[in-house]
Parts: structure tokens; sequence; C-alpha cells
């Protein structure tokens, strides 16, 4: 089989999904011309009505998957960028996370929402947010952010087999960037394990989505002199593999969190918390983390842009720190 | 004491052009009753601190009986707003249920204490789980009826809502949707006068909801909410022309909140005693019980007989729902995640 791009990975993994159950449907904004990044590409002339073009209108997007996965169907959302999913936080975090705890499990919402999230593009405030922090506050809900292609197809056949809503973030910036051999990849990722991708005694990186590659390059640059990084691919953003943190953090006794979202509020902050909590006495050195700066929005400029995310020499140049504390 | 005598068997054919038969005008008035008499009861037992919140639907038993009367147990669906008890009751809520739903008991089975009151659910009767948030309902009722309509299968969904809740967002996407799709909704607002305090002209400049549904492409209907016959002679030819495939339809069923807010409420604050007072002598249960006598369908007796009964039901509900388990402390954790 052909190596396989983020996106191709996407669109066939849909493809097969379709085939396999009739119940799964698409729901999104130019799906049926095949989206503007291409996830649906032909879906629409091989699955007729399968493929549901909405209005502009994320709330009725999320609120529609939410009944028809009610009713028994396998809705397949996708809100075509991250950064306009809000005005759908409603019916996302007010009714899908919570549908099987306020009914005790007597109702529950088979669904998945895929959005484009991420920067790296020039898209600017509304075409390259980091949500995550927002929906991963959220019980009841999955999140997962995969940075490999074969791990987007084997979490988005998770995603659609669960019986919980799933919110599916792709960096967008990945879609084209990186190639894999889909069959025969690293062990079949499951929801809620999160992956060591590279193991080093030195210190230990945790990073997902487009981050989880700049910090393998990062950890590359750094083993030509000498520094050995453990790289955790987080993959599933809610609920953390707590297990596979803490034994990451124990094994290197540093620890340097990445995202591309902003600093105050972020993930890496849980993450701090929860080493904090539980492995404290294994620690060498003050947890850092590397993220955007706290300003409300990526600027559009390259410039400053490029400022504004962390990437390989800014993840290599904190990890040279904590390696020498 | 009123004497025991035989009840006599109600038919089951139509009245003439009433489209209801006898024994659905008996039922018609033992939901209403029903629902009437577990509002008050739930606020008795609000007043004597033993349920710490209600909120009612006094004033909307013909606007909510009439209208679920129209619905197919079992294969319809519906998703109502947190005043539609008649509903429940129509679609095979107990009164011991309702109960245990005021109580927030261990057992309610719509949602185990985890929600407050009147919040709604139940899916082996297909209603749909509802929150305090309004209107997100409307959304989850396209979402089903886009399913049934995928499926081929032949439901109708019913959604409800107060005018209050048509200034969401949520409201307008769900009609938009729905008419592009044409999808077997009847989206039903129970225009009762007020949003707690807000009357309807500081939610819209339009003296009726069902205006808006031109808008949507949408066909739309008034009706007198509080007489539950012309309620379900409106409603049901709406849910007969949805399911053969007729596309949505919105209902306003003109009634009044002859109840402050919640119990947490003061009307007093806002709302003209002789309005209220008004309102009061068209009290729907009132009404259908002078035209069932004037008609001469049923006697006063058998009504009366439906009085006695459903006291009696009320009143053994209560002392049983009383006497349930409550939740322990640690049932607030679980069902986070349905397992697979």
């Amino acid at each position: 089989m052909a190596q396989a791009s983020v996106i191709e990975a996407i669109r066939s993994t849909l493809d097969e999904e379709l085939a396999a159950d009739e119940r799964m449907f698409i729901l999104g904004e130019d799906v049926e011309a095949g989206g503007v990044f291409r996830a649906t590409d032909g879906l629409a002339a091989k699955y007729p009505g399968r493929i549901i073009d909405s209005p502009l209108a994320e709330s009725s997007i999320i609120g529609l998957s939410i009944g028809a996965a009610h009713y028994g169907m396998r809705p397949v959302a996708e809100i075509q960028f991250a950064d306009f999913i809000h005005s759908g936080f409603d019916q996302l975090c007010s009714e899908a996370s919570r549908w099987c705890y306020r009914t005790k499990g007597d109702a529950y919402l088979p669904m998945v929402v895929r959005t484009p999230w991420g920067g790296g593009v020039h898209g600017g405030q509304h075409h390259s947010q980091s949500i995550e922090a927002y929906y991963t506050h959220m019980p009841g809900l999955k999140v997962i952010a995969p940075a490999f292609p074969a791990d987007y197809r084997s979490l988005l056949k998770a995603a659609i087999a669960d019986p919980n809503p799933v919110l599916f973030l792709e960096h967008k910036r990945t879609y084209r960037m990186v190639r894999q051999e889909l069959e025969g990849a690293p062990a079949e990722s499951v929801i809620g394990r999160a992956r060591v991708t590279r193991r080093g005694g030195d210190l230990a990186i945790f990073a997902y989505g487009l981050m989880l590659h700049e910090s393998l390059a990062a950890a590359e640059s750094l083993a030509g002199e000498g520094i050995e990084c453990t790289v955790v691919d987080l993959l599933t953003l809610l609920p953390l593999d707590r297990e596979t943190i803490l034994e990451a953090a124990k094994a290197t006794g540093k620890v340097l969190i990445v995202h591309e979202d902003t600093l105050t509020g972020g993930l890496g902050g849980e993450i701090a918390a929860l080493i904090a909590e539980h492995a404290f006495e294994y620690l060498d050195a003050p947890i850092r983390r590397v993220a955007a700066p706290d300003i409300p929005a990526m600027p559009y400029h390259h410039a400053m842009e490029s400022f504004f995310m962390p990437d390989a020499a800014k993840i290599a140049a904190a990890a040279r720190e904590l390696a020498a504390y | 004491m009123t004497a025991v005598r035989p009840r006599r068997v109600r038919s089951q054919k139509p009245i003439d052009d009433l489209l209801l038969s006898e024994h659905q005008l008996e039922e018609m008035y033992s939901y209403m009753l029903l629902a009437r008499r577990i509002n008050e009861r739930s606020l008795a037992l609000n007043r004597q601190g033993r349920a710490p919140f209600v909120i009612a639907g006094v004033g909307q038993e013909a606007a909510q009986v009439g209208a679920a009367m129209s619905l197919r147990k079992g294969v319809d669906y519906l998703a109502p707003y947190y005043r539609d008890l008649g509903m429940n009751l129509v679609l095979g809520m107990s009164a011991r249920e309702a109960m245990l739903n005021l109580l927030g008991k261990r057992d309610d089975p719509n949602s185990y204490g985890r929600q407050m009151p009147s919040h709604w659910g139940n899916s082996s009767r297909h209603i749909v789980t509802q929150s305090s948030v309004v209107t997100t309902q409307f959304l989850h009722a396209a979402g089903i009826a886009l399913g049934a309509k995928m499926r081929k299968d032949p439901v109708v969904v019913m959604t409800c809502c107060g005018e209050g809740s048509t200034s969401k967002g949520d409201f307008h996407e769900a009609l938009n949707f729905a008419a592009i799709h044409k999808l077997p909704v009847v989206f039903y607002v129970e225009n009762n006068g007020y949003a707690i305090s807000e009357r309807t002209e500081k939610e819209m400049p339009l003296e009726h909801v069902a205006d808006r549904a031109r808008g949507y492409g949408i066909q739309s209907a008034v009706v007198d909410g509080m007489d539950a016959i012309a309620v379900y002679q409106n409603v049901r030819p709406a849910v007969d022309q949805a399911r053969r495939g007729g596309g949505p339809f919105l209902i306003e069923a003109k009634c009044y909140r002859l109840w402050p807010h919640s119990s947490d409420d003061d009307d007093s604050r806002y709302r003209p005693k002789k309005e209220l007072e008004e309102w009061a002598r068209k009290d729907p249960l009132k009404l259908f019980r002078e035209r069932v006598e004037n008609d001469g369908i049923f006697p006063r007796a058998d009504l009366d007989e439906i009085e006695e009964k459903t006291e009696a039901e009320i009143r053994e509900a209560t002392q049983w729902a009383l006497m349930q388990p409550d939740p322990a402390p640690e049932d607030a954790l679980g069902f986070v995640y349905k397992e697979a």
C-alpha cells in the first residue's frame, strides 16, 4: 500500500466506515463538494443522500447530530474550521457531553465532530485557533488530537465506533505535511492511550498535533548534542492517559510540556498539576512549558505568526536548559 | 359520598365532527386533571419543605394534552420543555414517576435525581432528554426527524417550547433546516404570555409566533390553547401531514401561565391581578367540563368520579414516592461515558 497523507487517511477511513455502516452519514458545510480541505472528496457521489450539506450554522450541525445519534444514526459532523465551533458550544457542552450522565445511560450519543485546528497556515485569528482547552474541561466528551496518518485512521475508526460524543481534532498544517504507510504502522492506537514515540533518559517531552512533529524534530537535533529525549504523543486529550504520562515523568525526572495553545489555562497546566501531584518525588527540575504567548489570537503576518507559534528551535532551547538544570 | 355505580363503557367511535371518541375525551380530561393535581400537590410539598423546586404547567394542560394525544405512542418522538408534564402523562408517565421526579428520588426514570424536576426524558417512551437551556431541543428534534427520514421510518417528532424560547438562535436554525429538508417535525409553541417576567412584546414585535414560520417557508397555525378539543383538531392534521411527507409545521397554542414562573418566583412584582383573574375564567379544565357537560357527552357524575379517582391516585403516589430511597451521595459518579 502506498503512503498516505493525513487528509488521505481521513478520507479513506470515512469511505470505509460509510461502506461498513449505512447508519453513518456526514453533515457539514461544503461537504457535498468535498469540503474545503477535500476530506470528503468523491464521497457524495458514492453515498447518495448520506453526505449532507448543512446551512452555515454550527449549532445546527452539532444539534442535528445529537438528534440523529439519539435516533440511532452514526453522524460524523464536520465543522469547517475549529475557530467557528463555538456557536455550537452549548450543544456540545450543555447537551451532548451530559446526555449519558443525566439519563444514567438510558440515552447516549454515538457521534463524532471532526474539525481542523491549529496554525501555521497564515490563517490569522479565526483560522488558526487551538480550541482543545475549552472542550477538555467537559467530562462526557472525548477529545482526540492525533499527529500521524496511521493514528488518524485508527482513532477516527475508534471515534466512529465509540458510543460517546467525540471531538476529533485534525491539525490542518499536518494535512499534507506528513506521509506514512497506514498498514503495519506502530501499534494500533486506542482512545485514552498516549504513545511513547521516542525514548531517551534525559527528559520527557509531552505534545500533540503539529507540536508532536516539532518536538520530534527538536529531539532529533538534541540527540546530536548528547541530550536524549522521551517524546510522548498524547493522542487523546480527554480523558488523559495518566498512566503513560506519569511513567514517562518518573522515568526521566524532567518534564517539558509543549502546546500551540496559549499558556494560561492550556492543557499543559493540567498535565503539570498531574505530575506535581503524583510524581513530585521523582522530579529533578521544575516542570517547563513551551506554549504560545497569552495574547487573544494568532496574528496574521508571517513574522508575528512564527513568533506566536512554538517550534523545534524553541522546544530545543527549553529542553537544553532543562537538561542542564 | 357518591354512590358506587357501574361505569358505562366509552365508545371508541369519533363523535361527529370532533375527531375524538368518548373514550378519548375521557382520557383527555383525565390527563389534564392529573397534570393539574400533580402540580398542585407538588407546590404543597414545596411549601412544606419537602420538594426544593417546582416548575409547573398550570394553565397549559389543554395545550399539552390535546397536542400529545395526536402522537403515536412508541413510534413518534417528543422533545418537550420543562412545563410539559401533561404531555409526559399522555405518553405513559405515571403519577408515581412524576412524584419520584419531583423529589429527585433514586429511581426517577427521567434522570435518577441528576437533573432538576421537570427535566424529562425516557428513551423507551421516545421522550428526549432535555436540559434547562431553552430551545436546544428544537435542533435535536430536527436531527431525529432527519434520521427517521433517512431510514424511511414513518415517525413524527414533536418539539415544544414557550414563546420566550423563540428568541434563541436554535429555534430559527431548526426551523430553517427542517424546512430545507422537509422533515417530519411539528414545532409546538405554548405561548403562555410570559418569559418569567417578560411579556411577549419584549420578546418580539409580532402578535403571533406563528407568523415567524412564514419566513422559513413553514406552514403554521394559531390555536386556542385553552381548549383541548380545538388543540387536538388542529395538531392531529399537522402530525398526519408531517407523517405523509408534507414537511414541518409550526403550531402556536395561545394559553396562559396561571402560576408564577416557578416556586421561587413572585409574579405579583410584574403581573396585573386583573389579567390573571380574566384568564382564570378561561381555565382549560373548567372550559372542558362545561363543554362536555353542556353537549351532554358525559354526565356530571362521571366527571366527578374522574376527580375522585385522580385524587386517590395522587395521594397514593405521593405517599409511595416519599418512602422511596434517595440517591446515595456517591451516585453522583458514574455514567459519565457509555461503556462500549
